[in-house]
């Protein structure tokens, strides 16, 4: 096995689709996470139309409440697992070694390894459709909802096992991204001069590290539970249902800063970059970040107040939930004297970054009225919960992952997208959100649970939710547009390297960047490392021209591309099909994997010289 | 390979590698650390028996625990004679490692076959579950450490392995004595702490 696995050697085409399934390039990895994630956006907003279709109008039929309770759940699921987590990892990918002035990632077959695996746990996710037997049990899947009495068809097995498999995609790429931000800055980046978007990026890569393995045993437990036998999470066994509730959200709540962290790293790039002027409060942003990242795991049994646990646990989480609020309330006004005083210019990139402050804020506050846990058990399963929870992961990270689509993507492929269809998206879009989710914090407050598939009339909760409907087709519309604006930039003016005037070492190179990055690793000169530069050259008399290649871009050794991680990521990715289908699979799959294993580790690198 | 790990640039001066098996062990701590804390929960909740009084055998997994402990000085050992350029001594002492850490995983099979014939099952009580999840994916990550071994082994046999590639054997050394660690954990928490429980009543509550 050795002798087949040893001598092939690396692949050499950078060309076509096979270019891309080898590729081990962080900005190719980044495009490919952008494109999949963006895919899988567009079916969890079909399924939220089917939500708010059913709900447009009272004793609706239009489905089921057993495909009803499918929608909720995979719209959640795939937002949470298959769409804001690998957007923010595009970027990570796509940014973070530029901003740090690195030429990849610290392990560029890992990085590449961990898109395989995330894509085909996507889609195995997604096979339940195939077959019909769709998660149904809500994105948290409280037992003992999810265990076997009352979930008797495959769909949980399908969530928890393709969860498991991402998961294993979610950890490498942030062991991945943690030593890269750690041990592969330029000279002169020093960490207090890193970039607030690779600060965040670390901080959410230590706890993607951290919170992963504590989903990981939960989920096991109820894969144990519903196909061995096992009665972890079933009480007439002395099973605790309370168990997976805070294994859940152990791993939870820290994945709501997973979840938000990226997004206000964006943010504080874009702030700055069109206020023109350095960011106010570097440090406390920074410092703000880490003690998010730390009290984090200190405010999860928020989310259970009305489970029961006594008034001391309820008394001690309301008090750190709170707390919490004080970092995040910090970094807000940091925000806001950051524009203070500003030239600010409103690009696309600008407004969705002001509409992430300005609807964060509103989903900060319903958030800190729901840390109250007295009026937490008025809330607790209304739609005022998800009123809150689309204040802050659509008006917060949607928005500001937008806000870096906007930035970032004349870097990424050397073209502008259109400043007019932007304005109109931001604007449909940000209308469109709070037609939609607005109303929902009334409807919560007038009792409206969340989770029903449908409500009679004589509630009077039908005019709010058809407002709520409304607000559902004007996003639609919205992200027609920006769609359109994408197909559109493909034939738009091709930019120079630095479009926006931009602080960033990301903005040094040319657009899109060569396979290399960096011709020569730059020396940092500070903080903004790039308006220095630039300053020092009007002083100087010396223009800035566009980047050109210093040296020749053959001597140069990048990594080679690679065929093992795809193929290592089919092995796992049959382990975890298997499981769901015939055991055999897996051993097959298991077979496959450490055959990726070992021609992983006898991959001959390219060039004798290769530094990877 | 040694030439292009010793010229690498890297931030800290730390080798990327190592970070990352660091990063990595710290992430599997809270993975045993949630294995734990549900064993730790449902400790003495189990409704019917056996409970870990009427199985638990201490004298013979002390006998294992001994075993496991032995392997982390062969691994010391061994990467020790890799930094010595000690071929032989460096194959010798990854396989003694790797043996005795299968003598631990053949005590582990022989205590969930006896503990089966007694009627310890997954599904018969919490105490089972929790035993044989924990118990047994400290052995799964055993087994794959002993994998790692031999792996290590045929190819320090066939010379890849010297003071300049000896950072391959430091890794492996890191992951096996950190499964060491944690077995000292389980140890202390399941048998010599644990073993003791008898049913649900006999455990004082708080």
């Amino acid at each position: 096995m050795a002798a087949i696995t040893g001598v092939i050697p690396r692949p050499t085409s950078y060309a076509g689709i096979w270019g891309w399934m080898t590729t081990v390039d962080h900005k190719r990895i980044a495009i490919l996470y952008g494109v999949t994630a963006f895919i899988f956006m567009l079916i969890a907003g079909l399924e939220a139309g089917v939500i708010r279709m059913q709900l447009a109008s009272a004793d609706s039929n239009l489905v089921g409440p057993g495909r009803y309770n499918q929608m909720f759940t995979m719209h959640a699921t795939t937002m949470v697992f298959m769409v804001i987590m690998p957007l923010s990892v595009s970027f990570f990918n796509f940014v973070i070694p530029l901003a740090i002035g690195a030429r990849d990632v610290a392990f560029p077959r890992l990085n590449a390894l961990s898109y395989w695996i995330f894509l085909f746990g996507g889609i195995l996710m997604h096979m339940s459709f195939v077959v019909n037997q769709v998660p149904d049990a809500g994105w948290f899947s409280y037992a003992n909802l999810s265990d076997k009495p009352f979930s008797l068809d495959r769909g949980l097995d399908y969530w928890a096992i393709s969860l498991l498999v991402m998961g294993a995609s979610s950890v490498a790429g942030a062991l991945n991204f943690t030593v890269t931000i750690i041990n592969m800055r330029a000279p002169g980046m020093t960490l207090m001069r890193m970039p607030v978007f690779v600060w965040m990026t670390l901080i959410t890569s230590l706890l993607l590290v951290l919170a992963f393995p504590v989903i990981t045993v939960g989920l096991l437990e109820l894969v144990m539970d519903r196909n061995f036998g096992t009665h972890f999470f079933i009480p007439t066994e002395g099973g605790d249902p309370v168990l997976w509730q805070h294994l859940f959200w152990v791993f939870g709540h820290p994945e709501v800063y997973i979840l938000i962290l990226p997004a206000m790293g964006v943010v504080s790039e874009v702030l700055p970059t069109f206020s023109r002027k350095p960011l106010f409060g570097y440090p406390f942003i920074v410092f703000s970040g880490i003690v998010i990242g730390i009290m984090g795991w200190a405010v999860w049994s928020h989310h259970m107040f009305t489970v029961g646990l006594g008034p001391v646990a309820n008394s001690v989480f309301t008090i750190t939930t709170m707390l919490i609020a004080v970092p995040t309330g910090v970094k807000i006004f940091n925000w806001i004297g950051t524009l203070w005083k500003g030239s600010i210019e409103f690009t696309t990139a600008m407004m969705f970054a002001l509409g992430f402050v300005a609807l964060f804020i509103v989903g900060g506050l319903s958030g800190v009225s729901h840390a109250v846990s007295p009026s937490d058990f008025q809330q607790q399963d209304t739609y005022y919960i998800v009123a809150h929870i689309h204040y802050v992961l659509f008006g917060g990270s949607m928005f500001g992952l937008f806000a870096g689509a906007y930035y970032w993507w004349p870097k990424i492929t050397g073209r502008m997208l259109n400043e007019s269809l932007g304005r109109l998206h931001f604007w449909l879009t940000f209308i469109g959100m709070n037609l939609t989710f607005f109303p929902m914090h009334f409807l919560g407050l007038n009792g409206m649970p969340r989770r029903i598939y449908t409500y009679s009339s004589e509630f009077g909760w039908e005019n709010l939710n058809a407002l709520a409907s409304l607000g559902y087709i004007v996003l639609f519309i919205a992200f027609l547009v920006f769609i359109h604006n994408i197909m559109y930039s493909r034939r738009s003016r091709r930019v120079t390297h630095d479009p926006w005037d931009a602080p960033g070492v990301e903005w040094t190179i040319a657009s899109p960047p060569p396979p290399y990055n960096f011709a020569e690793i730059p020396q940092i000169q500070g903080r903004d490392h790039y308006w220095i530069v630039k300053e020092n050259a009007i002083a100087a008399g010396t223009p800035i021209t566009e980047p050109e290649a210093l040296v020749d871009p053959s001597s140069i050794h990048m990594p080679s591309p690679s065929y093992w991680p795809l193929f290592t990521a089919i092995g796992v990715a049959l382990i975890g099909g298997g499981l769901l289908s015939h055991y055999a699979l897996s051993f097959v799959g298991g077979i496959i994997t450490m055959m990726g294993v070992i021609g992983w580790g006898n991959e001959p690198v390219a060039a004798p010289s290769d530094h990877h | 390979m040694a030439h292009a790990v010793e010229h690498e640039y890297t931030t800290t001066g730390l080798n990327h590698r190592k970070m990352l098996m660091w990063v990595f062990l710290g992430s599997d701590c809270l993975f045993f650390g949630s294995l734990i804390a549900t064993y730790m929960v449902y400790r003495g909740q189990s409704l019917v028996g056996p409970y870990p009084i009427d199985i638990i055998d201490i004298p013979l997994t002390t006998i294992s625990t001994f075993v496991l402990l032995m392997s982390s000085f062969a691994m010391v050992r061994a990467l020790a004679a890799t930094q010595a350029d000690d071929k032989k001594g460096t194959v010798n002492w990854l396989l003694i490692t790797a043996g005795l850490g299968a003598i631990f995983i053949g005590f582990q099979i022989y205590e969930f076959n006896t503990f089966k014939n007694e009627g310890l099952t997954l599904g018969g009580n919490l105490f089972g579950a929790t035993f044989y999840t924990l118990t047994g994916f400290h052995g799964a990550h055993v087994t794959l450490g002993i994998v790692w071994l031999v792996a290590a082994a045929i190819l320090g046999a066939k010379g890849r392995l010297h003071s300049g590639t000896a950072l391959d054997v430091e890794l492996l050394g890191l992951y096996w004595h950190f499964v060491d660690i944690v077995w000292i954990v389980i140890f202390t928490l399941l048998y010599l702490i644990g073993g003791f429980d008898a049913g649900p009543t006999a455990i004082p509550s708080g």
